[in-house]
């Protein structure tokens, strides 16, 4: 059972009318590593997500989820994971606090309350917990949705483009969590359209292009498919995210320096 | 799994009625037209009215602007579900160890409680206007009663139109009809002063009975077949309503 895979995708295909969104899948991803799928918009990569939360049925192929087939044990599949959708799926009527509670209630928790709590101090919201999540920002918002998806510690999270639409800073914030995540255990499986997200979070990448996973491997492997690097002089401009972040003077800057290095020692030590 | 079922109804029923104490515009908004509409009848139009009862207007009126409320009152319930769906806490909701139906029933319980409130404030303004009842405990519960079967029948016809709505205003859009029927029926002039085939889709369709029924009830008279064929009307509206709703869901989330 330890050597199973953490979710298996095994010749995944799914139309929608005539359009093949998925024209065969295959991928595994190692239990508690992060696996990046990285493809550009309508890829299908929240299609392969929504299958894989239960949420769409596949036309063709398997999947397994924490051993769990989607399709016909869908009820334990929902026990081993939690999805944080594409669009930060908060109630933006509810606070923070009463958002985390919810879903620990629905998720039939004992102290829904100090889990909450809990959560907001990990997260850094217990200032913001009794505000509106209306009134959050791209970032908090963003946090406070992968908060709810840690409520019960599923073995498994997805999480669908979880920087999409935020700002330099919001998108630091959730690369911390999800370094922080890694760190414990769970298994991530992320999807984006950002190279250097995959880059600087995932173990393992897959790129989805056109409905078929075209190349899995480590980032160092991917590597190797270019051509042998030539060494060239050239000068070293900051890039804007540097200029921006120097300029809101915010110590984050080079704090996401840090822990990018030592999750490549992390990585390095696995 | 049924004790699931219950505990999850009564968070997420807990979830929506808290969206209504945040936002009271929704059972303000739906109280409002009414209202309007019964200061109309009571001091523009209902002096014309010639009810053929000695009672008087307000009371003759009452239990089509009840309708009317609830009538309007439902569209919310498309209204939230429809939000919910889009906003992503929908696909949430369906990818947690959850009752599934209970993601309905929450709507659905919501939508009775915001009636109910509303129903309340309506039959208070008519108080002031002039409405008097005699109407015993057993015959106020009767009301109640019916109130509340016509109430979970438009709203799992509003779910049907939040499931299936494109858009936020499709997804209220549907409850202008229902709003409508009201009007011919016997709820503000007696059905025989309509020309003939007016008065036979009066006479037969289900707001009628129902709001003879209800001024039966609140008369202290006899109801006679009326409750019968209200209920008959009720019931059956609830399950093929009921029906639809379950199948589009399923359809929905599988």
């Amino acid at each position: 059972m330890t050597e199973e895979p953490a979710i298996r995708v095994q010749g995944l295909k799914k139309s929608f009318k005539k359009l093949h969104v998925l024209r065969g899948v295959d991928f595994e991803v190692e239990r508690g590593s992060v696996f990046a799928l990285l493809g550009s918009n309508g890829a299908g990569k929240t299609t392969v997500v929504k299958i894989l939360a239960t949420l769409l049925k596949s036309d063709a192929g398997t999947a397994t989820v924490h051993g769990f087939d989607v399709a016909t044990r869908a009820g334990e599949v929902r026990e081993s994971i939690s999805l944080t959708g594409q669009f930060a799926a908060v109630d933006e009527i509810l606070t923070g606090r009463e958002n985390l509670i919810l879903v620990a209630k629905l998720r039939h928790m004992k102290a829904p309350g100090a889990i909450a709590d809990e959560l907001l101090v990990r997260f850094s919201l217990t200032e913001a917990g009794n505000r509106k999540a209306a009134t959050y920002s791209g970032g908090m918002r963003r946090r406070l949705d992968i908060a709810m998806s840690l409520i019960g510690k599923p073995p498994i999270i997805f999480l669908d483009e979880p920087t999409t639409g935020l700002d330099p800073e919001g998108r630091i914030e959730v690369w911390e969590t999800v370094k922080q995540l890694a760190a414990q255990g769970t298994t991530v499986l992320l999807t984006t359209q950002y190279l250097d997200e995959a880059e600087q979070l995932a173990d393992r990448i897959a790129i989805l292009h056109k409905g078929t996973i075209i190349q899995t491997g480590t980032l160092a492997y991917l590597k190797q498919l270019l051509p042998v690097a030539t060494v060239e002089y050239v000068e070293k401009q900051p890039s804007l995210e540097d200029v921006f972040l120097a300029l809101v003077g915010d110590t984050r800057a080079t704090g996401s320096e840090e822990v990018s290095d030592t999750a490549s020692d992390g990585r390095a030590v696995r | 799994m049924i004790t699931h079922a219950l505990t999850d109804t009564s968070t997420l029923t807990g979830r929506s009625l808290r969206h209504i104490l945040r936002s009271p515009d929704t059972i303000i908004t739906t109280v409002v037209t009414p209202i309007a509409l019964m200061l109309l009848f009571v001091f523009v139009l209902g002096g014309a009215i010639k009810t053929g009862s000695e009672e008087s207007y307000v009371n003759y009126m009452l239990p089509g602007i009840l309708l009317i409320t609830i009538a309007s009152g439902i569209a919310y319930t498309a209204y939230r579900l429809f939000l919910d769906m889009q906003g992503g806490i929908f696909d949430r909701f369906q990818s947690m160890p959850i009752a599934r139906s209970s993601v309905l029933w929450a709507h659905v319980l919501t939508s009775v409680v915001a009636n109910l409130v509303s129903i309340s404030i309506v039959i208070g303004v008519a108080l002031i206007l002039g409405f008097r009842t005699g109407a015993s405990f057993g015959a106020w519960l009767a009301v109640a009663g019916i109130l509340v079967l016509f109430t979970l029948a438009l709203t799992w016809l509003a779910v049907i139109a939040g499931l299936s709505a494109k858009t936020v205003d499709g997804a209220s859009a549907f409850s202008y009809p229902l709003i409508f029927l009201p009007f011919i029926s016997s709820a503000f002039v007696p059905t025989d002063s309509m020309p003939g085939p007016v008065a036979w889709f009066a006479e037969h369709q289900p707001v009628t009975s129902i709001v003879d029924t209800i001024r039966a009830l609140f008369a202290q008279e006899s109801v006679g077949n009326d409750i019968w064929m209200a209920l008959a009307w009720l019931v059956g509206i609830l399950v093929v309503a009921y029906a639809f709703a379950i199948v589009l869901y399923r359809r929905k989330i599988s």
